[in-house]
């Protein structure tokens, strides 16, 4: 159970994302913060706290949950729903900016669900994506526009993302073959 | 979902309504109503914004089967079915095949040829639902049967107190009116007992069912040893459609000896919740002062009902045969 990432790493990580945001953004006007439940949400708290330590400036927060919107809801005749939980977006995502954040970029299902969720919202002016990890193995055409680490992996393995707020430990573990 | 750490973090969240259909609060345990209830919780955040609809049961077909006049229950239903993206279709029984003849289990076994996914049931008949659900293959959602149960009035009823007080172990909720015909009394009796609460029940001897402390809860025909310290006064619907006998002698005597009045509230909490299921009867189960004033949350618990009823709608139509882990 190889530890990719430790919570030094994580950190360091999250702060240069935080630098990259505000050099293509030149600032964080308009922008605004969407993080994706579960881990994308403590994830993008993190990124708001850097970003204002850096700037100055206050980047609004909020989290999505894209259970409703998931393509595979109905495919299994035989299995308990998902859970569903709150979306909790207090600002108006009209004509912003949003960075939406998740841990894991994997097939991109996940990524299209949040962006048809999002955009439910309203009309955002661009939608920009944050992942902590890229583990490859698309089956759709999306792209993060920032990446924590970019980790080769096998579709048997698995990557876990472990948060402080969370799990109560910080490190990002990529885990062989069984597990989910 | 593509990342397999959220992946395993649902599996290990998730409990489910191990059940085709819902046909009473009875056979829920108290996991599977908090499980409704917090789903809720996430489904009213959806009616709050600009685009009130989510994609989770495209494709899905709910047929609404109304044997008895409803408006509330009805829109609340057909309102929820759509905030999922569900084809919704209502049958009203007066312009329906039934003033031909046609018998419950041919009428539902005929949309059944149609492959609807699920039937929300409105009877007259108590067990109509259970009946329903041996005869059809569609998931069965009782939206009241006779005087049987009202099992999605109770978890509005439910998540409306829990909203407010944050609990419902260890509250103190009296249930005024007539005992011996609701529904909505029977379904609310075994959620609330379920969840730990403190249920008086309180009306006319003649409305109270013989055997009804064998529920759990505290009989009373005295309205002010009811209602003193209650956190909730919940009233219910004298129903003149389902009196065949004279159970008491004037509606305006009822409403002297146990309709809701301001000066009969003071006994309650400071931070009382008045609660009605509708339609009102007003001056015979409530005063008009009641109905409409501070302490009322009478239209939030019509607001409620859509959230709860997609939460409903969401967790049953995973289908039946629920596993832990699957």
């Amino acid at each position: 159970m190889p530890v990719v990432m430790d919570a030094d790493r994580i950190g360091r990580t999250l702060t240069r994302i935080a630098h990259e945001i505000v050099e293509r953004n030149k600032g964080t006007d308009d922008l605004a913060l969407v993080g994706v439940r579960t881990r994308g949400v403590p994830i993008a708290r993190r990124i708001a706290r850097t970003l204002r330590e850096i700037t100055g400036h206050e980047v609004p927060t909020g989290s999505l949950d894209i259970t409703l919107y998931r393509d595979d809801l109905m495919r299994h005749a035989v299995g308990p729903q998902p859970l569903v939980r709150r979306t909790d977006i207090q600002f108006s995502i009209d004509d912003r900016k949003i960075l939406l954040v998740d841990d894991v970029l994997y097939t991109g299902r996940t990524t299209r669900a949040a962006l048809d969720a999002l955009i439910d919202y309203g009309r955002p002016k661009a939608i920009q994506l944050i992942v902590l990890v890229d583990r490859g193995h698309r089956e759709l055409p999306i792209k993060a526009d920032y990446v924590g680490k970019n980790l080769p992996t096998a579709p048997e393995e698995s990557v876990q993302v472990r948060l402080i707020e969370i799990d109560g430990e910080d490190e990002v573990v990529l885990e062989t073959g069984g597990g989910a | 979902m593509n990342t397999t750490s959220q992946e395993i973090d649902q599996k290990q969240a998730v409990t489910a309504l191990r059940r085709k259909d819902l046909l009473g609060i009875a056979e829920l345990s108290a996991q599977e109503i908090e499980l409704v209830l917090d789903t809720a919780e996430a489904m009213k955040e959806v009616g709050t914004r600009p685009i009130k609809k989510v994609p989770a049961l495209r494709g899905k077909t709910v047929i609404n089967l109304f044997y008895e006049p409803s408006t509330r229950t009805r829109t609340s239903f057909e309102i929820a079915e759509k905030r999922l993206s569900a084809d919704t279709l209502n049958i009203a029984i007066g312009t329906s095949s039934v003033v031909k003849g046609e018998t419950l289990a041919d009428t539902a076994l005929n949309l059944e040829a149609m492959s609807p996914d699920m039937i929300v049931l409105r009877h007259a008949s108590s067990g109509a639902c259970h009946f329903l659900s041996r005869v059809c293959r569609s998931a069965i959602i009782n939206a009241g049967d006779g005087m049987h149960e009202h099992p999605t009035q109770a978890l509005l009823d439910a998540f409306t107190i829990r909203e407010r007080k944050k609990r419902l172990a260890g509250l103190k909720i009296a249930i005024i009116g007539d005992l011996l015909h609701s529904r909505v009394l029977r379904s609310n009796i075994h959620l609330l007992t379920k969840l730990g609460a403190n249920v008086w029940v309180c009306g006319p001897p003649t409305l109270i069912p013989t055997d009804i402390r064998r529920f759990g809860v505290t009989p009373t025909s005295v309205v002010d040893d009811a209602v003193r310290d209650a956190d909730v006064i919940m009233l219910l619907r004298i129903q003149l459609e389902r009196m065949e006998g004279a159970y008491f002698p004037s509606l305006r005597e009822y409403f002297r000896v146990f309709g809701m009045t301001e000066s009969r509230m003071l006994l309650a909490r400071p931070d009382v919740m008045i609660m009605h299921p509708g339609p009102m009867n007003r001056g015979v189960e409530i005063a008009s002062e009641v109905a409409d004033g501070p302490y009322s949350v009478i239209l939030d618990q019509v607001a409620n009902g859509v959230a709860v009823r997609m939460a409903v709608l969401y967790l049953l139509a995973g289908g039946a045969e629920h596993e832990e882990a699957a």
